[in-house]
């Protein structure tokens, strides 16, 4: 009924002028609530949201690849230099969806769990730790003993190398774990891979010694960042720094680009990610997804296309991880751990598996109740704590609720609920796969009849 | 009285037990003479003079010495294993289908059994208990892990995986991922809001601690304590006992043939008159109750637990279930033991035998280089029949 309704009320709005005046509409009160208010969690969802207005109200498609360019590349770095906080978020969301896009080609196209696609992410990210840090130096040295001082190995110009590099390295990783394990049914590869996942990170953890590779538990830093064009920040205040407010600093810079590097990555991301689905490969994805032993029968070579699909999400997670250690210039084995993978998975699930608007939606959601969500749900309870309020009724004072009552560590409990919700109601995602759509809506007609 | 006693198949009982104590003994044996041979092997070389300057002892000598200790170590780790695999195979035999969460039953059987005797160690009953009594207490513990845990498995299969039945293979699993996950923070949430603190300690009563000493083997200057602790004879003979029911209940009752049915054939076993959803859930209950009281001897074994406790002897467990040959129960019993002796005798060893390269932080991943060589060169488990490749 709802639904219905709802269905309605968007359809009588989604013609003619309205789309371009809704999408202008909503972006502006996005923008000027964020601009005005400087952390507020609703303001900011009104900003990002507006993406999605963009993406669902049909327009002329020029006006929306404008809309969304000024969006992206000119609203967001000048709100998120006025308020870093922000820009910070965003940056999150787009480096989850860039995972969740990469981790949607293995188990949304070719349909194969994988339970440790963060391997690949730490594969990516301590590539670049250990080449653009010191650790090389320190080989020798056991962890927290290396003297100060210390030259970087390689020059942060070396860092756009190395984002191609770990595209080569983390698919080869990639082809190495999948080769012998891809022959296995679908749930013994899901414990495999979660098996793999664990691997890499005890050895991040551990890899101290012989030789210090990874410098153990304490992780590597400081990791070196790229070198910046010089005339950026120069160029970027002059034309926005009576819209910020103040004077951009280089950190602030750093943060904007890292923004635009991961926004780039998407891009690049989607792009091949739609071109390769429309392909033979990808038809070939959805033919071993469906069924594999007619997949086989129709002449597809099964192993090969389960490694390109496992080589591809693979090698977009190292991407990515050699520009999470380059931006956080520290990483460490924490940062790799099951529940990340996890997370990721709930995203994919959650935005619809096989869906690529679904992957960038889930992330942005997962990360914004992450981040915003549960984070203000702590900051309410702990306020509440400090005040002398009683929930009525059974009068008990929030004071002596316990403080291990904190929703921000709670995530384990979001993303079991996300994931078994989505399997029981709405398996196919909020935003399901066209192609999906298309078939469950010819088995109702038949139903009906 | 004596119709009862015909009754009992004592086949069934007998031969659980033969086959516990020829893979207990086949693999200690097995693996003893590897690592000895090994340490033969590698004593006049710089593995061994490393050693010598160390602790100035051979490489042979320190291994003979630690080996009765690791072989008992390694026996009731394995139980336990064994004890959660059974969970682990029952379910995919039936279903076919990964209980993801099966480690997180094992978690809160562990946590209730603990409380119990947290309140009753705050209640004093504990300190004043006789010896008898503390026998008493521990067994009621380990009961009451064992009906939270198995009512919490039946609970989950029927909100989770039950609507999810007939979906492709992977929804189920996600399922049971989302439950593991959210299960692992209930536990969190209701122990941090009840006692403010998730990391419980086992209390320390009756002569759990103690040790038996059956005498020392003099060999050149150290000698070798032969001995075994209490726990660990606690942790071996509950598990066997449990391992012994099972096997009698799926091989020689109404009810385990019933399973066996529905494992075979779903439909045709609906169409003979069997409840196939009842037995479903007594599948799940059977496999909670194992891992509950898995649960509490795991606690009982390494006094610590917290709500994560779950996940790596829950791994562990299915590799062993894999090892041993997925959907087959002797299978479970096997990899089990064999898992849980080699990670022990890996954990043990391999920090001597690389020179500190690489030791017991590598345990952890040991289980899982098992796992996916299995799956490679013999997928279908040590004596299971092919399922790896099934559709």
């Amino acid at each position: 009924m709802i639904t219905t309704g709802f269905r309605q009320l968007f359809d009588r709005f989604n013609h003619g002028l309205w789309p371009c005046a809704i999408i202008i509409g909503h972006t502006l009160l996005g923008t000027f609530l964020v601009y005005s208010t400087p952390r507020s969690s609703l303001a900011f969802l009104a900003l990002v949201s507006s993406f999605f207005s963009l993406y669902y109200f049909k327009a002329d498609t020029r006006f929306k690849i404008v809309a969304g360019v000024l969006l992206a590349l000119v609203v967001i770095p000048v709100v998120g230099v006025r308020n870093i906080f922000y820009l910070e978020v965003i940056f999150q969301i787009c480096v989850f969806a860039a995972l969740a896009l990469g981790l949607n080609i293995v188990v949304g196209f070719a349909g194969l769990l994988d339970l440790g696609y963060v391997a690949f992410y730490a594969v990516g990210a301590y590539l670049w730790a250990f080449f653009g840090s010191q650790q090389f130096y320190v080989l020798h040295f056991a962890p927290g003993t290396q003297p100060s001082n210390l030259p970087f190995l390689l020059p942060g110009d070396a860092f756009y190398l190395f984002m191609f590099l770990a595209i080569i390295v983390a698919a080869i990783t990639g082809v190495f774990l999948g080769l012998p394990v891809l022959r296995l049914r679908g749930d013994y590869l899901a414990i495999v891979t979660l098996g793999f996942g664990e691997v890499i990170r005890v050895l991040a953890n551990n890899l101290d010694k012989p030789l210090n590779f990874t410098n153990g538990p304490q992780g590597i830093t400081p990791i070196q960042r790229p070198t910046m064009p010089e005339p950026l920040v120069d160029s970027f205040n002059n034309v926005f720094g009576s819209l910020i407010g103040h004077q951009a600093s280089i950190a602030d810079m750093y943060n904007v680009m890292f923004y635009f590097l991961a926004l780039a990555m998407i891009i690049v991301i989607i792009f091949v990610t739609r071109r390769i689905d429309d392909s033979k490969i990808g038809r070939a994805w959805t033919a071993v997804r469906e069924d594999e032993t007619a997949a086989i029968a129709m002449g597809i070579p099964l192993v090969r296309m389960k490694l390109a699909a496992f080589a591809m999400g693979a090698s977009f997670a190292g991407v990515m991880g050699v520009l999470l250690a380059a931006s956080r210039t520290f990483i460490s084995p924490e940062s790799f751990s099951f529940m990340q993978s996890i997370g990721v998975l709930t995203m994919v699930i959650l935005g619809g598996s096989g869906s690529i608007p679904g992957a960038i939606l889930g992330a942005a959601t997962v990360t914004l109740l992450n981040l915003q969500i549960l984070q203000g749900f702590s900051l309410y309870l702990s306020e509440l704590r400090q005040s002398d309020a009683v929930i009525p009724l059974i009068n008990f004072a929030w004071r002596d609720l316990s403080t291990q009552l904190d929703p921000a560590k709670y995530q384990r409990l979001l993303f079991g609920l996300i994931l078994i919700l989505m399997m029981i109601f709405r398996p196919g995602g909020l935003i399901p796969a066209k192609r999906r759509k298309r078939r469950l809506a010819g088995e109702e007609a038949v139903t009906e009849q | 009285m004596n119709r009862f006693l015909q009754s009992i198949n004592a086949r069934e009982l007998i031969r659980p037990l033969g086959q516990m104590v020829v893979f207990s003994l086949g693999s200690a044996i097995v693996l003893s003479s590897i690592v000895l041979t090994l340490a033969l092997g590698l004593d006049q070389t710089a593995v061994g003079l490393a050693l010598q300057d160390k602790y100035n002892v051979s490489l042979y000598t320190y291994t003979l010495v630690n080996l009765p200790q690791v072989v008992i170590d390694g026996l009731t780790i394995g139980f336990v294993y064994a004890a959660i695999a059974l969970g682990y195979t029952m379910v995919y035999g039936v279903l076919e289908f990964i209980n993801f969460a099966h480690s997180e039953i094992f978690a809160v059987g562990a946590f209730v059994g603990v409380e119990i005797l947290i309140a009753l160690d705050h209640s004093g009953l504990l300190r004043s208990a006789s010896l008898g009594m503390s026998y008493v207490l521990l067994t009621f513990a380990i009961i009451s892990g064992m009906v939270a845990a198995g009512a919490l498995a039946v609970t989950v299969e029927r909100v989770a995986y039950r609507p999810l039945r007939g979906a492709s293979r992977l929804v189920p699993l996600i399922s049971a991922i989302g439950v593991s996950f959210l299960l692992q923070d209930l536990i969190r949430l209701v122990e941090g809001l009840t006692t403010g603190d998730f990391n419980r300690i086992f209390p320390s009563f009756g002569n759990f601690d103690q040790r038996l000493n059956f005498g020392k083997l003099a060999l050149g200057e150290t000698t070798i304590n032969l001995g075994i602790s209490i726990k660990s004879i606690i942790v071996i003979v509950a598990a066997m006992l449990m391992l012994m029911g099972l096997n009698y209940l799926v091989n020689a009752t109404r009810i385990g043939k019933a399973i066996r049915a529905v494992a075979q054939d779903r439909p045709t076993a609906s169409l003979m008159g069997i409840n196939v959803n009842r037995i479903i859930s007594i599948t799940f209950l059977v496999g909670g109750l194992l891992g509950g009281a898995a649960g509490v001897l795991y606690a009982l074994k390494f006094t610590r637990i917290d709500p994560f406790v779950g996940f790596f002897p829950g791994l562990k467990a299915f590799a062993a279930a894999v090892l041993g040959g997925i959907g087959n129960l002797t299978g479970a019993l096997l990899g089990g033991i064999v898992l849980g002796m080699l990670e022990t005798f890996a954990g043990s060893y391999m920090g001597v035998f690389t020179m500190g390269a690489a030791g017991s932080e590598y345990k952890d991943i040991f289980a899982f280089s098992i796992l996916i060589l299995v799956l490679i060169f013999r997928p279908q488990g040590l004596m299971g029949e092919n399922v790896g490749q099934k559709a």
